[in-house]
C-alpha cells in the first residue's frame, strides 16, 4: 500500500523491540468478541489510476456551475478565484501543518490569520475578529450565543430576511441552551419589521443584509431599537463580495458581524467547507467564540504571533468555555486571506461594482419576460423575482435545458408561502450570453 | 528586509548513542529565511494583483447604501503576494518537512491525490441548492463514503454534516437529548471522564448539559466502580473516548456500555482515535450508540494550519431518527436529498449548518478509504499501533511512560517524572525538540498525567524516521541529565522565532494590525 512506509522486516524488527509475539498482541486489551478475524466486507485497496477513475465517474454526473448558464446564490456564490490562491494553500507547510499550537514553527499560519483577523475587522467595520469559524451559519448561532451570554438575556429575534437555513442552525444550538428563538414572517423587506418585536428580554435581533431575497438594507435604525432596549445587533451577510460596496455593519451600528466568507478564495465545493467570519467590538472580546490570533514578542524581542486568549477555549475551561470549537476553518481562512490581498481594496470595491452591474443586467433581461415580476427594492448582486408559475418547477423544466436558474424559496422554506419566487444571482462569472439564454428559456417555459 | 541571521548560540554537539559527534539536524545558513512584514506594512492601497472588467457602475438604487470611506484594505501584485505568502509557509514545520509526532492529533501524510480529486469540477464547482437531478453524482459520493462509514463501525445509519469533531458531538448529544425527550425523558446530566478532551465537557454544557466528571483507575481507564456510583435516573450519556486520551484501550468498554444502558442512558464514544482500531474493531460491537468520526484524523484530509475538518456520526438505530438534515436516500429516481424536517424526518433535532456539510472533505475521505481497501485500512491500524509502541519500547528506558505495563494503541503517553530535580519542563523538552528538527509532541495533555507528552507516530511514518525521532529524544534526555539546562530553557534557537511571551500576548492583546 503506497502510503504505508513499514515493510515486513521493519514490522518484525520493531516487535522484537517491543518485546511482542505478533501484532495481535498489542490489541489484547480488545475483549475478544469484538476482534474482528479478517478485513470488513469493503473493497480491497486499489492503486491511483484506479481511484482516479472512479472518482472522476463521479464528478462526471455532476453539471458544474462553470459548464454552462449557473444563477444559484442564497448563501454560496460562484465567483473567479486566481489560480495562485489555489497554489498558496497546496503548499505543504499550510496544508499539512496544524492548529498552531507551537508558534515558534507556525509563524507562517499565525501571522496569515493576524492578517485574516485585521482584513476581517476592517470590512466588517468592528473593532477585533476572530481566526474563523466553520461556516457563516454556525457562526451566526454563535453570535446568538454570544450575544445571550453579554446581555445574560434569553431571547433572540431573528429577522424574517434572515437566510431559513441559518435561522434553522441558530435555533438549533439556541434553543437548546434556553434561549428563545422568534423567527419573524418570511418578506422580501423583512428588516423593516424587526424593530417592533424588540422588547426587554431580547438578548439579539438579527438581520442580513442583503438578505436572502438580496434585499440592501441600512440597518442603523435597528441598532439604535435594540441598544435602545439593551439587546446587541447582529449583521448577518451571506455575500462578502458585497462588503467592497456597501455599508459595513460597524458603520451602521453592529455590535457583532458574521459573514460566510467562501465568496473570496474558496470554491462553492457543495456547501463546504466554508469559511465563518466573526467581528465584534473590543468590550466583548472575552465572550467571543473561536481562535484568535495575537501579537506578541520573542525572546529576543522580534514580533511573533501566537493564538491567545485561550481561557476562553474549551481546552482551558472545558465547561465553562464560550463554544466547544477546536478545528474551524484554517485553510480556507488562509484562501480568504490570500484572494483578499490579491484584490486589494481598489479590486475588491471593482469587484463588488462588476458583481452589482451583472446583476442589474440580469434584472433588466428578467424585467423584461413576461409573467417574471422583480420583488426585490434594492439589491447587490441576488434578487428575488415572482413568477406565474411555480418556481421550482421552472428550474426543473429549465435544468432539462441545461440551465441552473436559481433556487427555488419553496427549497429553503415551503412554510414561507412563497412557492412562486425564484432567488437569481449574477457574479463576475455571468457573462452576457448566460443572461440571455435564460431570459429566453425563461420566457418559453413561462409561455408554455 | 533583513535575512535573520543573528547572533544564536549554536547548539551544544553532544555524542550520540553510537559514539559519533551528533551533526546539527538543519543548515547553518539562514540567508534564504527571510523576515517579512504584514501585508498592511507593504501593500499598496491602490494597488490590485486581479485584472478584473470595467465596472460601467450605476448605483443609484443603492443611494444612502454604499460606502462613503475607505475599507483600509491593501493590495499586492501577484508576485507579490506569492512572494509574501510563500515566505510565510517557510516559517512553518508541516508533515511533509518531518514527523509531526503531535498526539491525539493524527498527523499523518494527506495523499496528494485526494486533493486533485477534490478540485474535479463536478465536485468543487457544483452549487449546494442547483436542482438535485443535475448533482447525482455528489449525492452518490455521499452514498458511499455513508456505507463506508457505517461498515467500518459496525453502526446502522450516519449523519454527515457536523463540520469537525466537537460539531459532531454536538450532533450525537443533540440526537441523545432528541431520544430522551421523544420519550418524556428530561435528564440532565453527562458523564465524562477526567481524562477526556476539553470539547466533550464543553460540547455536553452546549448541549444544556451538566458535566460530571468520571474517575480514572490507577493504569489509565475509567474507573467503572465511579461510573457505577454514578450512574442513575439523570443521567443521559456516558461520553468516552475509545482508545481514551491516554492513548489506551478502554478495555471493560462492554462493561460501561452494559452499565449505561442498564441505566437508560446513552453511549457516546468519541472516535477522534478510530485510526488506532479501524479495520480491527468495529464501534458498534461495542455498544456504542453514536461516535464521531473526524475526517481529518483517521481519514486523512489535510489539517490545514487547522481545519477544515469533517466529523461525522455514525448513529444506532434508537438514534437515527433523530440525525440532523440533511441527508442523502435513495429511491427508482436515484438519489434525493432529505432538507425539512417532515415526513420521514420529522424527529430530526434540527439542522446544524447551512448547506449538506463538508463535502471537498467527504471527496478526499472516500479517495483515501477506495486507495486504502477494507485491507489496507485494517494495516493503517496495526502499523499506527506497532509505531506507538515501538517508540514507548525505544524510549522506556529513558523517559518515563505514564502507563508502563501493557502495551498502548496508537500513542505513547509519558509523564515528567524522569524530569525530576532537572529543572527542566516538559515544555522546555518541547522546544528542544523543535531545534532537533521535529514538531513536538502533544504537550500536557491529558491533564491527568504529570507534565504529560503524548507522542502519536502515525503509521505513515517509516521506521528510519521514528528512529530518528527518538534518538532526538534520547539526546535530549541525556543532556537533561547531564544538567545542560542552557539547552533547554532557551530554545527553541533554531526555529524562525526564539521563544514567543504568551502571557504578554494574553494580558493586553493585539489581534490586528494597527498604523
Amino acid at each position: 500500500m503506497r502510503y504505508l512506509p513499514l515493510t515486513a522486516a521493519d514490522r518484525a524488527e520493531m516487535l522484537a523491540v517491543i518485546g511482542a509475539p505478533d501484532i495481535d498482541a498489542l490489541f489484547a486489551d480488545v475483549p475478544p468478541a469484538a476482534r474482528l478475524a479478517g478485513p470488513v466486507d469493503l473493497p480491497r485497496h486499489a492503486g491511483e489510476l484506479e481511484v482516479e477513475r472512479a472518482l472522476s465517474r463521479l464528478a462526471a454526473r455532476n453539471r458544474s456551475s462553470g459548464a454552462g448558464p449557473s444563477f444559484c446564490g442564497a448563501g454560496a456564490y460562484r465567483h473567479h478565484v486566481p489560480a495562485s490562491v489555489d497554489h498558496i494553500i497546496q503548499r505543504s507547510e499550510f496544508l499539512t501543518s496544524y492548529t498552531p499550537y507551537q508558534p515558534e514553527i507556525a509563524q507562517g499560519t499565525l501571522q496569515a490569520l493576524f492578517e485574516f483577523q485585521t482584513q476581517v475587522a476592517a470590512l466588517t467595520g468592528l473593532q477585533v475578529a476572530n481566526a474563523s469559524l466553520y461556516d457563516g451559519s454556525t457562526a451566526c448561532a454563535e453570535a446568538v450565543m454570544m450575544a445571550a451570554r453579554v446581555t445574560r438575556r434569553t431571547k433572540a429575534v431573528l429577522s424574517g430576511g434572515l437566510h431559513p437555513h441559518y435561522a434553522e442552525a441558530a435555533w438549533t444550538l439556541a434553543h437548546t441552551a434556553g434561549v428563545r428563538v422568534e423567527r419573524l414572517a418570511a418578506a422580501v423587506d423583512a428588516e423593516r419589521a424587526v424593530t417592533g418585536a424588540i422588547d426587554a428580554d431580547t438578548a439579539c435581533v438579527v438581520v442580513q443584509t442583503p438578505n436572502v431575497f438580496g434585499t440592501v438594507t441600512d440597518v442603523s435604525a435597528i441598532a439604535e431599537a435594540a441598544h435602545a432596549s439593551g439587546a446587541l445587533l447582529v449583521v448577518v451577510t451571506t455575500e462578502a463580495v458585497s462588503y467592497g460596496l456597501l455599508k459595513s455593519p460597524g458603520e451602521m451600528g453592529a455590535d457583532i458581524a458574521v459573514a460566510e466568507g467562501q465568496s473570496i478564495g474558496n470554491a462553492l465545493s457543495f456547501g463546504g467547507p466554508y469559511v465563518g467570519l466573526f467581528a465584534c467590538r473590543e468590550a466583548h472580546v472575552r465572550q467571543m467564540p473561536g481562535r484568535l490570533c495575537g501579537e506578541t514578542a520573542d525572546a529576543e524581542g522580534k514580533r511573533g504571533f501566537v493564538l491567545t486568549l485561550s481561557t476562553r477555549e474549551q481546552h482551558i475551561r472545558r465547561e465553562k468555555a464560550t463554544s466547544n470549537i477546536c478545528t474551524n476553518s484554517g485553510l480556507c481562512a488562509l484562501a480568504f486571506t490570500v484572494h483578499m490581498t490579491l484584490l486589494g481594496e481598489a479590486g475588491l470595491r471593482r469587484l463588488a461594482e462588476v458583481n452589482h452591474g451583472r446583476a442589474r443586467m440580469l434584472r433588466d433581461a428578467l424585467a423584461a419576460v413576461p409573467g417574471v415580476e422583480v420583488l426585490t427594492p434594492r439589491f447587490f448582486n441576488e434578487l428575488a423575482m415572482r413568477l406565474d408559475k411555480p418556481a421550482a418547477a421552472v428550474v426543473e423544466a429549465l435544468a432539462a435545458r441545461d440551465i441552473i436558474a436559481g433556487v427555488p424559496v419553496s427549497r429553503l422554506d415551503p412554510a414561507a408561502g412563497m412557492d412562486d419566487v425564484l432567488l437569481v444571482c449574477a457574479t463576475e462569472t455571468t457573462m452576457q450570453d448566460d443572461i440571455a439564454a435564460f431570459a429566453e428559456a425563461l420566457r418559453e417555459e413561462l409561455a408554455r | 528586509m533583513t535575512a535573520v541571521a543573528v547572533g544564536r548560540p549554536t547548539r551544544p554537539e553532544v555524542a550520540n548513542e553510537d559514539g559519533r559527534r551528533g551533526a546539527a539536524p538543519e543548515a547553518e545558513g539562514r540567508g534564504l529565511v527571510q523576515d517579512e512584514p504584514l501585508i498592511f506594512e507593504r501593500g499598496g492601497w491602490e494597488k490590485t494583483g486581479v485584472d478584473l472588467p470595467e465596472a460601467d457602475l450605476d448605483a443609484s438604487d443603492l443611494a444612502g447604501l454604499t460606502r462613503t470611506a475607505p475599507i483600509g484594505l491593501p493590495g499586492l501584485s501577484e508576485p507579490e503576494t506569492l512572494r509574501h505568502y510563500v515566505r510565510l509557509s517557510q516559517k512553518n514545520h508541516a508533515i511533509d518537512l518531518a514527523m509531526y509526532p503531535l498526539g491525539s492529533c493524527t498527523m499523518k501524510h494527506n495523499p496528494r491525490l485526494n486533493e486533485k480529486m477534490a478540485r474535479l469540477p463536478g465536485f468543487a464547482d457544483i452549487h449546494p441548492l442547483q436542482p438535485v437531478s443535475t448533482v447525482q453524482g455528489a449525492l452518490a459520493l455521499m452514498d458511499q463514503l455513508a456505507h463506508w462509514l457505517k461498515t467500518l463501525t459496525g453502526m446502522p445509519a450516519v449523519a454527515l454534516s457536523p463540520k469537525a469533531g466537537a460539531h459532531g458531538e454536538l450532533c450525537g448529544l443533540l440526537a441523545i437529548r432528541a431520544a430522551l425527550e421523544a420519550r418524556g425523558d428530561g435528564r440532565r446530566t453527562v458523564l465524562v471522564p477526567v481524562s477526556a478532551h476539553g470539547t466533550n465537557p464543553a460540547t455536553a454544557a452546549i448541549a444544556g448539559y451538566q458535566v460530571v466528571e468520571i474517575a480514572q483507575t490507577a493504569d489509565g481507564r475509567v474507573d467503572i466502580g465511579d461510573l457505577a456510583a454514578k450512574l442513575g435516573p439523570d443521567v443521559a450519556a456516558v461520553m468516552v473516548t475509545n482508545p481514551n486520551t491516554c492513548g489506551l484501550f478502554e478495555r471493560d468498554v462492554l462493561e460501561i456500555a452494559r452499565l449505561t444502558h442498564a441505566a437508560g442512558a446513552f453511549f457516546y464514544c468519541d472516535g477522534a482515535n478510530f485510526n488506532a482500531i479501524v479495520g480491527r474493531v468495529r464501534p458498534g460491537d461495542l455498544g456504542v450508540d453514536a461516535m464521531h468520526i473526524n475526517l481529518h484524523k483517521t481519514f486523512s484530509t489535510p489539517h490545514g494550519g487547522g481545519g477544515p475538518g469533517a466529523g461525522p456520526v455514525v448513529l444506532s438505530e434508537a438514534l437515527a431518527p433523530f440525525a440532523p438534515a440533511p441527508w442523502v436516500t435513495s429511491g427508482p429516481e436515484g438519489f434525493r436529498l432529505i432538507e425539512r424536517n417532515t415526513g420521514d424526518a420529522a424527529q430530526a433535532f434540527g439542522r446544524l449548518s447551512a448547506f449538506h456539510g463538508q463535502m471537498g472533505m467527504y471527496v478526499r475521505a472516500l479517495a483515501y478509504m477506495l486507495s486504502h481497501g477494507a485491507d489496507g485500512l485494517r494495516q493503517v491500524a496495526e502499523d499506527a499501533v506497532l509505531a506507538a509502541n515501538y517508540v514507548k519500547a525505544r524510549l522506556s528506558g529513558e523517559l518515563t511512560p505514564a502507563f508502563p505495563d501493557g502495551p498502548c494503541m496508537h500513542e505513547a503517553l509519558f509523564d515528567d517524572a524522569w524530569l525530576e530535580d532537572t529543572g527542566i519542563t516538559t515544555l522546555d523538552v518541547a522546544k528542544a525538540l523543535i531545534d532537533e528538527g521535529f514538531h513536538p509532541m502533544t504537550m500536557y495533555f491529558p491533564l491527568v498525567v504529570h507534565g504529560a507528552m503524548l507522542i502519536e507516530p502515525t503509521e505513515t511514518e517509516s521506521k528510519r524516521e521514528i528512529d530518528r525521532f527518538c534518538e532526538a529524544l534520547l539526546r535530549l534526555a541525556a543532556a537533561a541529565k547531564a544538567g545542560d539546562v542552557a539547552r533547554f530553557k532557551g530554545a527553541p534557537f533554531k526555529a524562525p522565532l526564539r521563544r514567543l511571551d504568551e502571557t504578554a500576548a494574553a494580558r493586553k492583546p493585539r489581534l490586528k494590525w494597527t498604523p
